[in-house]
């Protein structure tokens, strides 16, 4: 009988134990794509003090990065990642469809349809702009080489093609129309990278092509990190609204026993002090008064969205699935 | 014994060279070029030599010290960094002892007995070479990977390979796989099995005879070999790139880490830790030449000890 009652005292002080709120370090991975290296790093540290004075735990959230697409595949195949913070919705939705680590409506978890912050796509142009770049119908001349990533791999790589064809089918009115001037585009396309970072350093460092067509984010960084005496951001007329997409990966967060921590750790992108970082580092913040503090940093273009594609689940597969008009265009 | 040894090391040395003397200015008359041609010929070689070969190891290490001595020491004590060359020595440290004794017993196995599917075991064992890296990664991910044949299997029992220090491991055992083999199987056919019959013939069991006659005759190509795999495997990008999922300080090896530091604009970084990698190319290089130096060297002593009995 002693003997029994000791157990119990043991088992129930361990119990105990493991329930109080003893300060503890945590790790959450976030698996995200090319550009939002900077993004991160500033952001992980905000996160960290939040979440320490809040629950008193120390927090590590580990990165990795790389082409959305590639990243996306990734995941599906067993990179445990607690939460995914994606280029784009379309890279999420396999996830849900081919992974089942995520419901179909991961879309309505959070505000926004979980995109906390946006961006466009503009030009980057060697210094003085030699080949006179201004918009879109400049990138099918001839003698001009265009660079941009490989978009079955980058999600950068999608929106650009996404909004050179929507400027082409405003401008020509037809689709037939706007996917010639698209092809036209490729043909003018030299070498392409996996992700943007890489399209990045293509143009960059190693002096390949006249103009780069990349997120407005990585437009910015590059003057900011290699100097406004190299390269300079051209706005075209017209471009897309590129919504980056964030969800808690439930199979694996569940798994970690994270959730309450990855969920937290998105949630907290879209307080005021989120979106700050996230306007810092050059991403179009959704909250109405850091936009405002920040309107003179972001040129104004007239933005056209994804759903006038019909959205990321029918413009996928159409442009960018296994024989879809991307690869008719580009062989 | 020694000092006659080195006597006739001498002489015969000494007749070596004039007799190629002799030989060098017979074969210029009949077969060699003008001078000028020679000349440029060698020209052009050590001028490629340098552009391709010296000047990017020039670069690694000027770049790498292009911001100064703090901004290298920052970048290769950073604790991204620091974990990077751990893991990188883990893969190293795992893979090469495995290769080691594989490569020993395949090589024993093919050098010295007939049997049937002999020539598919040596086809096999070069298959890591013929197959491209990132191939090479892509098999274990549909092995290993969340939707590979033993996916659910692993995840259900929570067993981490992709993604993970494991998947590193295995992308680069196999990788390396062919390097000791390759270099043992040629002298062990070449010495074939006559001293270790005659050890077993004596007395000596499985063992001994291993340990006392066939490794010293094989110890140098062994170490060569070592050597190689060592350096592969501490170099190795494409296989791993696929199976490490790019956590930082966690699934980083030092060549990718070398990638995202370049891709993050911190060139400087990139280059120390690149130069950390040359510099491991460098030592190979040396305690390559040293060994084959010490291996002609015993060979020639056994070959001079052997005519002098």
């Amino acid at each position: 009988m002693m003997k029994l009652i000791n157990t119990l005292s043991l088992i129930a002080g361990a119990l105990l134990l493991s329930t109080a709120a003893v300060a503890k370090d945590v790790k959450l991975l976030n698996v995200s794509y090319d550009p939002t290296r900077e993004l991160y790093r500033e952001y992980n540290i905000a996160f960290a003090k939040h979440w320490l004075a809040k629950t008193g735990d120390k927090v590590t959230v580990e990165q990795s990065h790389g082409g959305s697409g590639a990243q996306s595949r990734s995941v599906i195949d067993g990179l445990q990642a607690d939460v995914v913070t994606f280029a784009l919705a379309g890279d999420i939705d396999p996830l849900a469809r081919i992974g089942k680590l995520i419901p179909e409506n991961w879309e309505t978890r959070l505000p926004q349809h979980s995109a906390p912050y946006t961006s466009t796509i503009v030009f980057l142009v060697r210094k003085g702009n030699p080949k006179h770049i201004k918009d879109w119908d400049d990138l099918i001349k001839k003698n001009v080489e265009v660079i941009t990533p490989n978009p079955k791999t980058s999600g950068g790589a999608r929106w650009n093609y996404l909004a050179a064809w929507g400027f082409a089918k405003r401008k020509l009115g037809s689709d037939q129309a706007a996917q010639d001037f698209v092809a036209k585009l490729y043909k003018n396309v030299p070498v392409l990278d996996s992700g943007a970072r890489g399209a990045t350093t293509t143009f960059v460092q190693r002096g390949i092509g006249d103009v780069l067509l990349t997120w407005e984010n990585e437009a910015f960084l590059a003057v900011n990190e290699l100097g406004a005496d190299k390269v300079e951001i051209v706005v075209p007329s017209v471009s897309i609204l590129a919504e980056a997409s964030v969800t808690v990966v439930d199979k694996y967060a569940d798994a970690h026993g994270t959730r309450v921590l990855a969920e937290e750790y998105l949630k907290y992108l879209y307080t005021k002090e989120g979106q700050n970082i996230i306007a810092k580092n050059f991403y179009r913040p959704r909250d109405k008064e850091v936009e405002a503090a920040y309107a003179n940093k972001f040129p104004k273009i007239e933005l056209f969205t994804i759903e006038d594609f019909g959205g990321w689940k029918k413009a996928q597969p159409e442009h960018f699935g296994d024989g879809g008009i991307f690869d008719k265009i580009y062989q | 014994m020694a000092g006659s040894i080195s006597n006739l090391g001498h002489n015969t040395a000494a007749k070596k060279n004039h007799s190629a003397g002799i030989r060098g200015i017979a074969k210029q008359s009949a077969t060699s070029e003008a001078r000028w041609i020679r000349w440029s010929l060698i020209s052009i070689a050590m001028l490629f030599l340098a552009l391709f070969l010296i000047l990017p190891l020039v670069i690694v290490f000027t770049e790498a010290f292009a911001k100064g001595m703090g901004v290298y020491v920052a970048a290769i004590t950073h604790p991204d960094a620091a974990a990077a060359i751990k893991l990188t020595l883990l893969a190293a440290a795992i893979a090469v002892p495995l290769n080691v004794v594989f490569g020993l017993a395949a090589s024993w196995a093919i050098a010295k007995f007939q049997f049937k599917g002999k020539q598919i075991v040596i086809t096999l064992i070069d298959l890591p070479f013929a197959v491209s890296p990132v191939v090479a990664g892509l098999i274990y991910m549909l092995l290993f990977g969340a939707q590979g044949l033993f996916g659910h299997w692993l995840m259900d029992h929570n067993v981490r390979i992709m993604f993970a220090v494991p998947g590193i491991v295995l992308a680069t055992v196999f990788i390396t796989f062919p390097f000791i083999t390759r270099e043992l199987i040629p002298l062990m056919q070449e010495q074939g099995k006559e001293q270790e019959e005659a050890a077993i013939t004596l007395g000596a069991n499985g063992w001994q005879m291993f340990f006392r006659v066939t490794l010293p005759s094989i110890k140098w190509a062994l170490l060569y070999g070592i050597i190689l795999c060592n350096a592969r495997a501490m170099g190795e990008f494409g296989a791993v790139s696929v199976v490490s999922g790019k956590i930082r300080g966690q699934t980083n090896t030092m060549p990718l880490h070398i990638e995202i530091l370049y891709n993050e604009y911190q060139f400087a970084a990139a280059f120390a830790v690149a130069s950390l990698l040359a510099l491991l190319a460098l030592v190979t290089l040396v305690l390559k030449s040293a060994l084959e130096w010490k291996a002609a060297r015993e060979h020639e002593i056994a070959v001079l000890t052997a005519q002098a009995q």
